[in-house]
């Protein structure tokens, strides 16, 4: 079964970080990757840009208008997420948890029900 | 079948014949697992083009065999250079093995590969792929489609599960004191492959190994090996009488059909013949099972002219055994549904309530789903509507979701009639 782990980014929480704790989140991705890696769990990651680089398309195909992001307002977003195949939805909690920075940023933990 | 098709299913079949011999003879599962590998991929590319040898399972054996020996000399060596220790008591496993008794194995080895690839060790997913691989004779890139997953992620898993056993002993010498329980193990894992493959929910259909037909071609062989043990006859009876209905069971553009709308004209009536059989011949001299039940169940539908002629009392007093059996509320749920059927909704939202609050149902659709069904029956459409709702929320299978919303709408004000 897939879960995609959402790492919910605060940029209040974020600036409030000393730059070691940033560091240390940061820096810790890459050994999660690793060690997802190496169990065979992983399936894909991604970091995302500030919401402030989103933009929204609404309507139909050939009359669709673009406008700024709607969230920059929200507090949290989605920051990055990482792609799992995992036993079991414990499996799912139990690597969200190994995520560097959950004390500071949650990590949401929610089932794919559709890949192609 | 295309020429590429038979050879296909004949390295297929000749998998786990080559892993068993090999795995006999010298042991070290992983290595002699990478060996079969090389040679089935060998042998892909060389057979088509040049035909196939007069003993394709030998030609296999002999080829890696010769690998075997490469990959056996060089880990040999790498552990002369770390350990300078002399008298390596695997030295004289390093001599050419190419003979008679080695290309034409005396034993089937199949079975004994099958329970390696169920270690205690190993996660699901891990057994799973193994399995395919190992016994399977699936390639790792086909796995990996299949599951849907990057091919590394697949290489990566198959390699870690084969370093666990490995690192474990395994060879066909160990004792057989957990064999029962590795069998069950084996027949999860089969039963999952085919659930997986029934219940697809991603991905062009056509561009998919058929997970369901590789599920059924490993339990019809372990069917064969073990004839007299009811529980893969059960096994094999489920999956025939879950794929016959395969046909009836997808509407035009992927939509779910249920079971009581299904045009039973579209059922595999000889593979359900077959189940029967197989059914009647295993109830009356094996040991009863949950697999043979869950045939049971399957059969009456299938016996059924139609949906009103279902023997919804004989179904619901299966269930009752099988909830006796096995301590799952899933079959609690099933049973509700049965006995809504038999005795009316209100006796079946009876059941229901007795594991409304299990919390393995917590994050479960089903029981939403199944209170929707008995409530829509009773004439509560209000109810049905919410539930119905509340379940296509939570499912977690696309096609299933839309068949849970539509009937949602469909409750919404127009009486009960059942539709389709």
């Amino acid at each position: 079964m897939k879960y995609l782990l959402i790492i919910q980014m605060n940029p209040v929480t974020w600036e409030s970080l000393s730059e070691a704790e940033r560091d240390e989140i940061a820096g810790g991705q890459e050994a999660f990757m690793e060690t997802i890696t190496a169990s065979g769990e992983m399936v894909a990651t991604h970091a995302l840009a500030d919401p402030s680089q989103s933009a929204v398309v609404r309507g139909r195909p050939g009359a669709s208008t673009v406008t700024d992001g709607p969230f920059l307002e929200a507090k949290e977003y989605m920051g990055g997420f990482y792609l799992v195949d995992c036993e079991s939805v414990e499996r799912a909690h139990e690597l969200a948890a190994m995520i560097p920075g959950t004390q500071h940023l949650p990590v949401e933990v929610r089932p794919v029900i559709y890949s192609a | 079948m295309s020429g590429d098709g038979v050879v296909e299913d004949l390295l297929r079949r000749s998998a786990p014949l080559v892993l068993g011999a090999l795995v006999r003879r010298h042991g070290r599962f992983d290595l002699c697992e990478d060996a079969v590998q090389e040679a089935l991929l060998a042998a892909a590319g060389a057979w088509p083009r040049h035909g196939l040898p007069a003993e394709p399972v030998a030609w296999l054996i002999a080829v890696a065999g010769r690998r075997l020996i490469d990959m056996l000399r060089s880990d040999h060596a790498r552990r002369l250079r770390e350990d300078t220790v002399a008298g390596d008591p695997s030295a004289h496993r390093l001599a050419p093995a190419a003979d008679d008794e080695l290309l034409h194995p005396a034993v089937d080895d199949t079975l004994e590969l099958l329970l390696l690839c169920t270690h205690p060790a190993l996660s699901e997913p891990s057994r799973i792929a193994l399995t395919l691989r190992a016994v399977g004779g699936l390639t790792t890139a086909e796995i990996a489609r299949a599951f849907l997953v990057p091919e590394p992620t697949m290489a990566q898993r198959i390699s870690r599960a084969k370093a666990t056993i490995g690192a474990a002993g395994a060879s066909f010498t160990r004792s057989d004191d957990d064999r029962d329980e590795r069998l069950t193990a084996a027949l999860h894992v089969l039963y999952v492959v085919f659930t997986e493959g029934h219940t697809a929910t991603a991905g062009p259909a056509l561009t998919r190994l058929d997970l369901t037909a590789e599920a059924l071609r490993l339990t019809r062989e372990l069917h064969r090996l073990l004839p007299d043990d009811g529980e893969i006859a059960g096994l094999l009876a489920l999956m025939l009488l879950v794929d016959a209905r395969r046909e009836a069971r997808t509407g035009p553009d992927g939509r779910l059909v249920p079971l009581a709308e299904q045009d039973r004209r579209r059922w595999a009536h000889d593979a359900i013949a077959e189940a029967v059989d197989l059914l009647e011949r295993t109830l009356s001299t094996a040991a009863l099972g949950p697999y043979q039940l869950q045939a049971a169940i399957a059969a009456v539908h299938a016996e059924a002219a139609g949906d009103a002629d279902t023997d919804w009392r004989q179904i619901a007093l299966l269930y009752g055994m099988l909830e006796r059996r096995s301590d799952n509320p899933v079959v609690t749920l099933n049973r509700a549904v049965a006995v809504g059927m038999a005795d009316g909704p209100a006796r079946g939202l009876a059941v229901l309530d007795s594991v409304a609050d299990d919390p393995r149902l917590r994050r479960s659709h089903r029981p939403d789903a199944v209170r929707a069904h008995l409530l829509e029956r009773l004439g509560d459409h209000a109810g049905a509507r919410e539930h119905y709702q509340r379940a296509a929320r939570a499912a977690l299978n696309q096609p299933e979701k839309r068949y849970l919303e539509e009937r949602a709408a469909g409750a919404a004000g127009f009486t009960g009639a059942p539709r389709g």
